[in-house]
């Protein structure tokens, strides 16, 4: 009896210590203590899955323990390697492994039938599906991120429908299988596993581009959802809380992206960015944006009071992120008050400009919300766009036509001049065409932005 | 509907959990600031991992000559390890920068 009161009370420190770290992650002095406390917790429930007694058990532990060897080396070695600004490529492989435990758990399960009650069946065919799509649909968002697919060359025409026929047939091979019960068969079963990988990549091909915090939200949320159904399987609280924990925080925000883009979930699932948009690209055929020299800008910027700089993913692919903040300590140093305003869907993942802008140890209280970056624009001098493109876009406010109609966008446009790094006029990802391009405040800076802003260190060192 | 019901007495106290679990995870995770949004996303992904307790439950209760099973299991801990190893490091680099800069200032 005593060794069964250890093994509860490890299950339960360990999920107090998930609370606890998550809680602890609500500031950024404490967070790195949150994320040992869950850390530690997680190192507590294995301990306790391995030694916990089980009636028949044959343990194989030899199995195990190399099982865990190799996922702890290549964890650790990837996690050690990986740049920062290819988090979202780590986030969702790491999402999709996740989401593939899962699947295999369910398998085992449904094929063994340890537990052929309707309920338990329920379960395993639930843990099955969604896994089953947040493991492919991960895999997708990895290579969409990666750069190794293109959206358009893997979104087929009436690709909703699809999505939908595909849906539903899933969904309905589940109900056999479930009216199978412990009798079903394993073809239906094989086809139903191969029906939730393929509807995993096939809901994520037709969302790119600027859509993808929101998915990445949503897989994230789908694995902690897997794993919670995994521990109704087993009968295990700790899975099904600490399951239920990432299921909230990923649903959480997916909801903070979705308003931030002032869309609706379905809108961004079915809605393909940039795919409509009729009067997206009129009327700019013939404009000219205005072009500036380093030097200029390098001036312009010396002799501000204060500017604001706007990164995006551009600033990520570029790398620049270091550089920026050259730019940062040499204004700083000259008088000039420097911040950052940073959108919400800024990026490829939630947070994404915060953690690049931390590794150029740019300190967080620099760096402005919507809102507060909004009410502080119009007294700003000076603003650099590097990299971010729909985010400051007038369209989302004064076009009813753009497909970014009425998402919050900063705006730029207010402060007394706005510089634009780009590397050349083509249109974002979202490929929606760019008013403030044209716009007599803004001057472009052609070049990839951290040769540009490489140029204007050295410029404003021999100022 | 009496099944509806008998689940509903029988597993009473599953019920409160995941009800309370879910009010608990809403409350905690909406108080986390947009500036740790990445770690939060990467530290949730530690978390998840916690399905390789399934995978070990999975695999000692296996017979040692049920190779299927066995390596079926074996990639689940492979896949939960590297969720959790993986997941904690990044998170810890992540928070890491963030705790430097406040030093400074």
């Amino acid at each position: 009896m005593a060794i069964d009161f250890f093994i509860n009370l490890a299950y339960l420190l360990g999920a107090v210590g998930f609370v606890w770290g998550l809680r602890l992650l609500s500031s950024p002095d404490t967070a790195r203590r949150g994320n040992i406390y869950a850390g530690v917790g997680m190192g507590l429930a294995i301990i306790a899955a391995l030694v916990a007694p089980l009636e028949g058990a044959n343990n194989n532990y030899g199995w195990i323990i190399g099982g865990i060897a190799v996922g702890a080396v290549a964890g650790g070695i990837s996690a050690r390697r990986i740049q920062m600004t290819a988090m979202p490529q780590m986030v969702s492989i790491f999402n999709g492994l996740g989401g593939a435990c899962a699947v295999v758990l369910a398998m085992v399960e449904l094929v063994n039938m340890s537990n052929p009650t309707a309920g338990g069946i329920g379960i395993a065919l639930l843990t099955l599906l969604i896994g089953g799509v947040a493991f492919t649909g991960s895999l997708l968002a990895f290579a969409k991120l990666q750069g190794l697919v293109w959206d358009s060359t893997i979104t087929l025409p009436k690709h909703n429908i699809i999505n939908m026929v595909l849906l539903v047939g899933t969904l309905v091979v589940g109900v056999l299988l479930y009216l199978q019960g412990a009798e079903m068969s394993l073809g239906l079963l094989l086809t139903f596993l191969g029906l939730t990988l393929v509807y995993g990549f096939s809901f994520v091909a037709p969302i790119g581009g600027a859509d993808m915090p929101v998915v990445i939200s949503l897989l994230n949320s789908f694995t902690g959802l897997s794993a919670a159904a995994a521990g109704l399987i087993y009968g295990n609280q700790l899975m099904l809380v600490g399951g239920i924990l990432v299921g909230a925080s990923g649903t959480i925000l997916t909801v903070l992206m979705c308003e931030a883009m002032n869309r609706s979930l379905l809108n961004v699932l079915v809605g393909g960015f940039g795919g409509g948009g009729s009067s997206a690209a009129k009327g700019t055929g013939d404009q000219v944006a205005k072009e500036v020299t380093i030097n200029d800008a390098a001036i312009q910027l010396y002799y501000s009071q204060s500017v604001m700089i706007v990164p995006g993913y551009g600033l990520a692919v570029a790398q620049a992120q270091k550089v920026c903040k050259e730019v940062d300590d040499l204004l700083e140093a000259n008088g000039v008050d420097v911040k950052y305003a940073i959108h919400p869907v800024a990026g490829r993942m939630p947070g994404h400009m915060n953690v690049l802008l931390a590794e150029a140890d740019v300190p967080y209280p620099k760096l402005l919300d919507l809102d507060d970056a909004n009410d502080a624009l119009p007294n700003t001098d000076i603003v650099v766009v590097v990299g971010a493109n729909d985010v400051v876009n007038p369209s989302a406010l004064d076009d009813p036509g753009s497909p970014i109609y009425g998402m919050p966008v900063l705006n730029v446009w207010e402060a007394k001049h706005v510089i634009v790094l780009k590397r050349s006029m083509s249109p974002g990802y979202a490929g929606i065409q760019n008013p403030l391009f044209f716009h007599d405040k803004n001057r472009m800076l052609f070049g990839d932005a951290k040769d540009s802003l490489g140029k204007v260190v050295s410029e404003l060192k021999n100022l | 509907m009496d099944t509806i019901y008998q689940f509903f007495n029988e597993n009473l106290l599953l019920i409160y959990l995941l009800i309370f679990t879910i009010i608990l995870g809403f409350e905690v995770i909406s108080k986390v600031p947009t500036v740790l949004h990445t770690p939060l996303m990467s530290g949730a992904n530690a978390i998840s991992g916690v399905v390789i307790i399934g995978a070990i439950l999975l695999i000692r209760q296996a017979e040692p000559d049920d190779y299927l099973t066995l390596s079926l299991g074996f990639l689940g801990v492979v896949l939960g390890m590297v969720n959790v190893a993986g997941g904690f490091a990044v998170t810890d680099r992540m928070l890491e920068m963030f705790k430097k800069k406040k030093a400074k200032k």
